[in-house]
């Protein structure tokens, strides 16, 4: 059996995803390439947001495919860290956010 | 400061234990395809020589600098420089090459005692774009220097300058501390001179290469980012930008080596092998002159001390028609060159 989940080699299979379904595959990286395409939002804007997001949804292949494309554009590392904070900003605040039902469920039961 | 590879008597400073590195390992087992087995795959082997347009002469490896990613080990340590007899026979082949480009580098070419003598005598051949490769700190280094901008613009030479990033903390951390500094205010002169200006006919290129074990991104996209920025902090304008690969030679193997990158940089470059990428190569229409006269593929092949394949391997000797004849010599370090859209002293090979 394997020793780990995760494997940094895999990172370079994924597009042997197509193999078992050719049709959604196929499907899913050519939206996936559009969603990176230069728009409204420059390409450089968009490997911020898919670095920060990949710290949210912790996924170690993101986060390392999102670090090195940075780079290659030239991001520097300050830039990639605000952008991590802006993620764990939202992150912490979704929790705490709720703190607001739990002080209403408080208030309410509470003489 | 840190010191050459030469001067630490690292064993890398030795071109054959580099050339024999790149050849053991993961391409000696068959893991990764050999460069020249890879470019059989499209029958582009051995590759050959086509039209010649460029004659590069490296003037010496003396530099005021010594950044980390360097692959020609140069610095102030270094003591290989051009001699005016060598220089001569250069000269001698100016005036009758075909090449309609010549590029002095380095090192720093202008550390070269006769460096300004022999650009006065090159310029009178006529050649159509004349390059000098300034690191731009070599302009504020020392005052003998100050008035090289206008020694560029009397004899309308193209300049162009590595700049790895347009913020101080990247830059200074691959070409030493005070680099980014002196290299924006270089930039200055040079842009008030009338150098890199929108419809100047004073050619200031930057060159970009990556500070770290990647690959440089997008060409045109790191263009757009330089511009804006050096315009925006400090108003500074340029014609363009040439993204280069590093190759892993010389001090960018070494630190390949130390930070056990070498693999993984070495898998990334194969990976983003590009066949379309080799036919406009650099050594197919360039021939590289060492500070001691003799001739190579490349400034790469140069560093590595993998000399022409032909009978004609001095410059004294040079013979421009036979050259032509000759085969190129490619391994593994190549791939550098094809990785991508290609790289090339000129940026990228394939154009956006
Ligand atoms: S300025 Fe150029 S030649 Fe000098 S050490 Fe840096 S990379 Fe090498
Ligand atoms: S390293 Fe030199 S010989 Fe090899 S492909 Fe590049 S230019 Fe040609």
């Amino acid at each position: 059996m394997q020793k780990t989940y995760y494997d940094p080699a895999d990172l370079k299979k994924f597009g042997k995803i197509s193999e078992w379904n050719e049709e959604l595959g196929s499907k899913f990286f050519e939206y996936y390439n559009s969603v990176f395409m230069e728009g409204n939002l420059s390409e450089r804007e968009k490997s911020l947001i898919a670095l920060a997001v990949s710290h949210t949804i912790q996924c170690p292949y993101c986060i390392d495919a999102y670090t090195g494309d940075g780079l290659q554009r030239g991001i520097t590392k300050e830039e990639m860290m605000e952008a991590l904070h802006v993620a764990a900003a939202i992150r912490g605040g979704a929790s705490l956010v709720h703190g607001v039902q739990m002080m209403n469920k408080v208030n309410k039961l509470e003489m | 400061m840190i010191k050459s590879l030469h001067k630490r008597k690292s064993e890398l400073a030795n071109s054959n234990k580099q050339v024999e590195f790149l050849s053991n390992g993961i391409f000696k087992g068959g893991e990764l395809a050999t460069f020249n087995t890879k470019i059989a795959e499209t029958n582009q082997f051995p590759l050959r020589p086509k039209k010649l347009e460029i004659l590069q002469i490296n003037l010496g490896y003396m530099c005021n600098q010594v950044c980390e990613h360097c692959h020609v080990d140069a610095g102030p340590d270094r003591k290989e420089i051009m001699t005016k007899e060598t220089m001569l026979h250069c000269l001698d082949v100016i005036k009758t090459t075909n090449a309609h480009t010549l590029d002095l580098t380095g090192g720093a070419p202008e550390m070269n005692p006769n460096f300004r003598w022999f650009v006065d005598e090159a310029s009178k051949a006529g050649i159509k774009d004349f390059i000098v490769r300034s690191n731009l700190t070599i302009l504020r280094a020392n005052k003998k220097y100050y008035d090289l901008p206008e020694f560029f613009k009397n004899h309308n030479i193209h300049v162009i300058s590595s700049m790895p990033h347009w913020t101080k903390g990247k830059t200074d951390k691959q070409r030493g501390s005070g680099v980014f500094d002196k290299s924006i205010k270089a930039l200055e002169e040079l842009n008030a001179i009338g150098y890199g200006m929108p419809n100047s006919s004073l050619k200031l290129d930057l060159v970009y290469n990556p500070s770290g074990a990647f690959l440089p991104g997008n060409q045109v996209a790191l263009e757009k980012d330089f511009k804006k920025a050096l315009h925006d902090d400090f108003g500074i304008q340029f014609h363009n930008l040439f993204a280069i690969t590093n190759l892993p030679i010389s001090r960018f193997l070494d630190y390949l080596i130390a930070s056990e990158n070498y693999e993984d940089y070495m898998y990334a470059l194969v990976e983003a092998y590009n066949p379309e990428a080799v036919k406009n190569v650099m050594c197919t229409n360039t021939i590289s002159v060492s500070w001691d006269g003799f001739l190579y593929d490349c400034d790469f092949n140069q560093m590595l001390e993998l000399p022409v394949s032909s009978k004609v391997k001095h410059i004294s000797e040079y013979n421009e028609e036979q050259l032509q004849e000759r085969t190129i010599i490619t391994s593994q370090h190549c791939y550098g060159c094809t990785a991508g859209a290609g790289s090339s002293c000129q940026g990228n090979i394939i154009p956006a």
